[in-house]
């Protein structure tokens, strides 16, 4: 009976300390959310790892805490029409023109740029190796019916993607043309798997080249140019928003020692720049 | 075959060189779970009791709901949890949005059912004639309820490992309401899928293993307690 009563003793102060815990939990986060940012994020700047060197930079210099959160441009830039981010770091241009038109985003700046390249198995069935035209290599890839693996999630890359299919003329369709509703990463690694056709920003294609079995067929074309930008959400429209806070973010990127930074990230590693510093063009 | 002895080579690494992100990642894990856990219990384990014993109308409404909802998909949750704790969204003047707190909530809402439903089946399980008997021996209702949960802690056991299990090995809910945020809301599953995305797939594997042997730890404890007391009974 006793060892009974010590059962019961125990139960019950996990219970309690249970309850302890929770309270104390919530009052602890409720309270710290005005130094926060968040920041609405493409894939590509958290897979390739370069906001994991530029926000502990940012934090140290500001005493902000960023909270980055990585989803596609389509979807960053609809949580910046809600108020719900801060600071948007996206590569969709009239995407985003559209949203500053619509004057939920302000003072939005060109932050860097790198390229989409065209990757694709060595075998290259539908053979677009060294094609100039972007859409040339689209279209040969659709009359080829050769499997093309696609975002299909509003990113800014899908949205890059679509332009391109629209420029080649072809409504991309059939069993050959399959759409993964994944990150950058993600697709990539489809991709390589069965052996198809995918569309990559350069920067996130070299930091994965290890695991894949693609090669780079397509590169260079100007409809490829890939470009962010950084801009606030608009505090006017959006009152709740950490106003400080977001422009504090755009003014870090675009500064001087963060250029300098983002032209020199992944150099050593893979022999390139993964992004070129393009602020003040 | 290589990439599997390399991860878990790299897990072992990962935690004997003591690198901190890691720990705090299974630290933040253990919390959040744990904490999800305990309260899921608080709030299942009387509302598993009452729908066992009590008779009411639309009891089996309400039982089939809660059998469903022991289901739930992580995914759904955390969207709709995430839709109230938005700026925008009835609970956004907490500022809860991306903090470990909202993946508490979204996980409390997993595991809830999945403890009621248990404690629901194991007191079921019970001899119909024993409440009766607890009752013409006159316990009182504080001690009609307890002895109740003694004679089913075996089901109840059960019920917090079915209900930890749930919620660590979640990663829908976490993302959505978490938003992965590094030193704040990583936790081990959703640190996993951003290893995959970056192609670091040892490293993945590594932070699998690590979830793995802290689920396994977890259970295994509370195995041990639910398989003492067998001894007593029989």
């Amino acid at each position: 009976m006793r060892k009974n009563r010590y059962i019961s003793a125990g139960l019950a102060g996990m219970l309690l300390a249970a309850l302890a815990i929770s309270l104390v939990e919530i009052s602890i986060s409720g309270c710290a959310t005005k130094e926060d940012v968040i920041l609405a994020t493409t894939t590509s700047t958290l897979d390739t790892g370069l906001l994991e060197v530029l926000i502990p930079v940012f934090e140290k210099k500001t005493g902000y805490r960023v909270k980055a959160v990585g989803v596609g441009t389509g979807q960053a830039l609809e949580m910046g029409r809600r108020g719900e981010a801060d600071v948007l770091l996206v590569h969709a241009p009239e995407s985003e023109e559209q949203v500053v038109a619509e004057g939920h985003a302000t003072n939005r700046k060109r932050v860097m740029h790198n390229d989409f390249v065209i990757c694709g198995p060595q075998a290259d069935p539908a053979g677009i190796r060294g094609e100039k035209s972007a859409a040339q290599a689209f279209r040969k890839i659709a009359q080829s019916k050769s499997l093309f693996v696609s975002r299909g999630d509003d990113s800014g890359t899908h949205k890059k993607e679509l332009e391109v299919w629209e420029e080649a003329g072809v409504k991309p369709e059939g069993h050959w043309y399959q759409e993964c509703g994944s990150g950058m990463g993600q697709t990539l690694n489809i991709a390589s798997e069965k052996g198809a056709y995918v569309l990559s920003d350069r920067g996130t294609f070299l930091s994965l080249k290890k695991n894949l079995a693609l090669v780079i067929l397509v590169e260079g074309d100007r409809s490829l140019l890939n470009i962010y930008h950084v801009m606030q959400v608009n505090p006017e429209k959006h009152p709740k928003v950490n106003a400080k806070g977001g422009k504090a973010f755009v003014e870090f990127m675009v500064s001087e020692e963060v250029q300098k930074v983002i032209g020199g990230f992944g150099v050593k590693e893979y022999g390139q720049p993964l992004f070129f510093p393009d602020a003040g063009k | 075959m290589d990439l599997i002895w390399r991860g878990l080579a790299r897990g072992v690494k990962l935690l004997l060189s003591g690198d901190p992100e890691i720990y705090e990642i299974a630290f933040l894990t253990l919390r959040v779970s744990g904490l999800a856990t305990l309260v899921s219990l608080v709030l299942g384990v009387p509302a598993g009791l009452f729908l066992a014993v009590r008779k009411f109308r639309f009891r089996r409404a309400l039982v089939g709901a809660v059998n469903t909802a022991m289901g739930l998909p992580p995914t759904v949750v955390g969207l709709w949890v995430a839709i109230f704790l938005w700026r925008s969204g009835p609970l956004g003047a907490l500022g809860l949005m991306y903090t470990p707190t909202a993946i508490v909530i979204a996980q409390v809402l997993i595991a809830t059912p999945v403890v009621t439903g248990f404690t629901m089946a194991s007191v079921q399980q019970l001899d119909p004639k024993l409440p009766r008997q607890i009752l013409a021996l006159g316990a009182s209702p504080l001690q009609f309820w307890w002895l109740v949960i003694r004679e089913c802690r075996f089901g109840l056991l059960a019920a917090v490992m079915a209900g930890f299990g749930a919620v660590i090995s979640e990663v829908g809910a976490s993302m959505a309401v978490g938003g992965n945020v590094r030193h704040h809301t990583r936790v081990l599953t959703t640190a996993i899928v951003l290893e995959v995305n970056k192609g670091n797939f040892d490293v993945a594997l590594a932070l699998s293993f690590i979830l793995m042997t802290l689920a396994y730890a977890v259970t295994f404890a509370l195995t041990v307690v639910q398989q003492r007391k067998r001894r007593y009974v029989t």
